[in-house]
């Protein structure tokens, strides 16, 4: 007798799934005059169908099911993933994207019709203004990325208007990858700004690197190190005084929320992750929303419609004056901009700057908790996440980084963000979030404990990790080498 | 509403260990120049019922497509969601994860991208797709900068008939300086072939078009993929992918690249978004494509598995090198386009788009019937067609609202040129008894 197996959580396709006949929803019933599509069409109409899927409602049921049982989400447990503020995602916010008068709005219908809608936004502009610092919002950026791209347009806009073209963007090397892009989309060459020993920006060669053909600098701070850059007020002063602009990458506004304003640090732009700060779903990879918080100066530039309120109370979309123009169709991402609402109501100003606090303080728990198995690189106190060292590890065990994240998920436990940022060696990027429990905080640590026992005792057990996962490590190679992007049916089968 | 679970007992633990006397101990490499130093101004915290009161309270002060008769498209439409597509989306191990950078525990993620990506190939004839964009917009902008690097070429033509905030977009995305955008006139509601032969020459790295049109005219892309392959060039094609089960796919006429806004495929209107950017391409040009792409692959252990592949083309590698500056993209809005293509099929997606092609053509006929609307064009249209109306647009469109309709998009409000002609989608939602009702209503203006 053999032993019992399962299927494959994965693996199955949903086209390899239900036969030819299956059916799930049905087309309605034609109740106006058939036509021939050769006729309407002018001969455009499609001879061969596309080969989609042949199943049945139960069948996509168990499929997804399946492939949900292999995910791992905020909700299967610990996601420290550092930089991407993994958080707690409230259900009320999903339930609120979901009502009628949101969820069935078309983007052209007239104003009168969407007054609802567009108060939210113009009171999410306004939150957003308050919390960032910065007196003008546009709402429209579909992704951090994408709001990167609109500011840095933005003050681009701004220094020609001014008759002032400049060629140059100064970058720290501990940016997220983003920010080079950004720079290169935006036509201007990179300057790379080094770290200096305590983790912030090295004002002597930022000093060297300042003239008058730099249009700005991009700065995260707190930076990808978790480290508030104490020098903060100097560098936006020594930006200003060549008339570039300070452009703040707010991937890590949680750590700071109603303790310190971009603004108030001096920058002149910021775009707000709401995905990471403001609690909604990252939803395997997105849609996010990446609004862009602005100076006066630069206000007139933003991209159009912003929403604008009357003085009868009356919203509509307006156009600034001197918009760079729409970076995409329509007003933006507002089933995301929803939830970011819903969740600032929840928690109002205390709530918001509780947030910082216990993720601050969560993260300098870890990092005490930790220190003495990984090395600290920067030893000081810690934002919303801490960054370790590998190295040593690698160097008396042969046991990478990547080794500790896979054996992490033999633990049930997401690894944090590896590898990042670039100016640590085999970096763990740790960042646990206000919304885990100190009972999480400290499991994860005793596990971490456990693995760096593990690494000494028997490398090979964590080179070979994980085990008990839904597949083991991936042949990443042969997906390059022997690319399979697309489904293509069996020949001679029923396709 | 709080979602804090660490109890103050456990923070005053928590401090102790950290060797702070209160959190503010922990905010000392804030400047004292920088710090707030008084509360938010943002209004008191919410308890859920009464947040959920106040949301309702927006809500319901909105006008909605469950209320009113939509005819409106442009590029967002009022199709049919099945109900396993939110049920789908709705699970919290797909919806709370992040971008599948751990695949061991991301393999439904990964999988479903492989698996979107694969019916997006099916849908468009190409060879390969990436796991999405943010929008059709952003994907035709970044389909031009595309085009651009693997022609070496920096200059791109674009048809005045393509939807006018798909070319808003491109020139802000362009406005750097980065590529120069050459226009080609419309004709008869389609691109201006014998214009474009004009000005198409080998400095061209693509030529930009879209069928249906925003005008909801079926481009002759067949033509426009001649001229710009006769000079070296790429056509990029915007298409609309509902309407794949009934019309041609691009790769037929020869695009190079293929793009499209994604909502109709399962994800509401919701104002405008999130819906998704489709991007397919050749494969020989797979290098060049921005945003992720999934791949399958084998385990150690040889069990079939799926990976984000082709990673060196993106920014967290490549830097300022990469394709694209694009991270986070639409995954869920794509699992539900998977999801939908899957419940709909191969024979339901015909269906759909031929209810949606048979109603629109009805609607067309009946509204030309009343007197009060005329032909603009002449070209084949599928479920969009332009009419000019023959009175004051604004005054008829607010006495249909009234009515319960809303009766199409004024064109004006892209283009002088296009005042006094509406816009009219027509799903398979609609039904005869609505048609009916509207042209009733249209005949007693």
């Amino acid at each position: 007798m053999s032993a019992p197996t399962r299927e494959p959580l994965t693996g199955t396709l949903i086209f390899e799934r239900g036969a030819p006949e299956s059916r799930c929803v049905e087309s309605p019933a034609l109740d106006v005059p058939d036509v021939s599509l050769s006729e309407v069409l002018s001969g455009r109409q499609r001879t061969e169908p596309p080969v989609l899927p042949h199943v049945t409602e139960v069948e996509i049921a168990r499929h997804y099911e399946r492939l949900a049982s292999a995910n791992f989400g905020v909700d299967s447990g610990f996601y420290p993933l550092g930089s991407c503020t993994m958080k707690y995602n409230p259900k009320i916010d999903e339930w609120a994207c979901r009502l009628p008068g949101f969820a069935g709005l078309h983007p052209y219908q007239p104003p009168e019709t969407v007054q609802g809608a567009l108060e939210v936004m113009w009171e999410l502009q306004e939150l957003l203004a308050e919390i960032a610092g910065l007196p003008a919002v546009t709402l429209q950026p579909a992704a951090g990325a994408h709001g990167e791209l609109t500011g840095l347009l933005a003050i681009r806009a701004y220094h020609t208007a001014n008759g002032d073209p400049r060629a140059r963007v100064l970058v720290p090397d501990s940016a997220h990858g983003t920010n080079p892009a950004t720079v290169a989309m935006c036509g201007y060459e990179i300057v790379q700004v080094p770290s200096d020993e305590r983790g912030g920006v090295d004002v002597a060669v930022l000093n060297t690197l300042l003239d008058t053909d730099v249009a700005a600098i991009m700065l995260t701070n707190p930076n990808t190190l978790g480290l508030f850059d104490e020098n903060i007020l100097e560098i936006t002063a020594a930006v200003h005084a060549v008339g570039a602009l300070a452009y703040c990458d707010g991937a890590n506004l949680n750590a700071i929320l109603g303790k310190s304003r971009p603004g108030d640090m001096g920058f002149d732009a910021l775009h707000i992750n709401l995905h990471k700060t403001f609690a909604t779903p990252h939803g395997g990879g997105g849609p996010g929303s990446g609004p862009v918080a602005v100076s006066g100066a630069l206000a007139p530039y933003l991209p159009g419609p912003l929403v604008a309120r009357a003085a009868d109370g009356a919203f509509s979309l307006v156009t600034p004056e001197r918009s760079i123009g729409r970076v995409r169709s329509f007003v933006g991402n507002f089933g995301v901009l929803v939830r970011a609402y819903a969740y600032i109501r929840a928690l109002g100003g205390s709530g918001l700057t509780e947030v910082a606090e216990q993720a601050v303080l969560s993260a300098n728990y870890l990092k005490e908790l930790l220190r003495d198995v990984w090395p600290l690189p920067y030893d000081r106190v810690c934002k919303h996440e801490f960054v370790l060292s590998g190295g040593r590890m690698r160097k008396q065990t042969g046991v990478r980084t990547l080794d500790v994240a896979k054996r992490l998920l033999d633990y049930g436990i997401h690894p944090p963000t590896i590898y990042f940022p670039l100016i640590v060696d085999e970096a763990l990027m740790i960042e646990p979030t206000e919304t885990e429990s100190k009972e999480t905080l400290d499991r994860f640590a005793g596990v971490l404990r456990t693995i760096a026992a593990e690494a000494a005792e028997d490398p090979g057990l964590l080179q070979g990790a994980p085990y008990s996962t839904p597949v083991r490590r991936l042949d990443e190679a042969a997906a390059v080498k022997r690319p399979d992007l697309a489904w293509v049916p069996p020949k001679g089968g029923p396709g | 509403m709080r979602f804090i679970p660490v109890t103050c007992e456990e923070q005053a633990e928590m401090l102790r260990v950290v060797g702070a006397d209160t959190v503010d101990d922990l905010f000392v490499d804030v400047p004292a120049a920088a710090r707030l130093g008084r509360p938010l101004a943002l209004p008191d915290p919410l308890g859920e019922v009464e947040l959920a009161a106040h949301l309702e309270d927006l809500a319901s002060a909105d006008s909605h497509a469950g209320s009113v008769v939509s005819l409106l498209g442009g590029g967002c439409y009022d199709h049919y969601v099945p109900a396993i597509v939110d049920a789908v989306i709705s699970k919290p191990a797909f919806f709370t994860a992040y971008t599948p950078y751990q695949p061991e525990v991301s393999q439904g993620t990964l999988q479903a991208v492989y698996e979107y990506q694969s019916m997006i190939c099916a849908l468009t004839g190409m060879d390969v797709a990436n796991a999405s964009m943010y929008d059709g917009a952003t994907a035709f902008a970044e389909a031009a900068l595309m085009a651009a690097r693997v022609m070496r070429r920096h200059r791109v033509v674009v048809s005045a008939a393509v939807h006018p905030e798909w070319r808003e977009t491109l020139a802000t995305y362009v406005g750097a300086g980065v590529l120069d955008i050459v226009m080609c006139p419309m004709r008869d509601g389609v691109t201006d072939a014998a214009a474009l032969r004009g000005l198409v020459d080998d400095r061209t790295a693509a030529v930009l078009a879209a069928s249906p049109t925003f005008y909801g005219a079926l481009d002759d892309l067949e033509t426009l993929a001649g001229i710009a392959h006769d000079a070296g060039a790429l056509l990029v094609a915007g298409t609309n992918p509902i309407l794949l089960g009934v019309l041609e796919p691009p790769a037929a006429y020869g695009a190079d690249i293929v793009v499209g806004e994604g909502q109709p495929l399962g994800n509401p209107q919701s104002f405008g978004g999130p819906g998704l950017g489709i991007f397919a391409c050749r494969q020989e040009h797979l290098r060049q494509m921005p945003g992720r792409v999934a791949g399958r692959t084998t385990d150690v252990d040889g069990r079939t598995g799926f990976v984000l592949t082709f990673s060196t083309r993106e920014q967290h590698i490549r830097r300022e090198k990469a394709t694209s500056n694009i991270c986070s993209n639409h995954a869920l809005n794509a699992l539900a386009a998977g999801v939908y293509l899957s419940a709909v099929g191969r024979e339901g997606l015909a269906g759909i788009g031929r209810a949606c092609v048979a109603k629109a053509h009805y609607l067309e006929s009946r509204l030309v019937e009343t007197g009060r609307f005329e032909r603009v064009f002449s070209a084949p249209f599928a479920h969009e067609f332009t009419l000019r109306y023959t009175g004051d647009v604004a005054a008829m469109q607010a006495r249909l609202l009234e009515r319960g309709f809303f009766a199409g998009l004024d064109l004006g409000r892209f283009r002088a040129e296009d005042a006094g002609c509406v816009l009219f989608a027509v799903t398979e939602k609609r039904t005869r008894a609505q048609l009916d009702r509207f042209v009733a209503e249209v005949d007693a203006l």
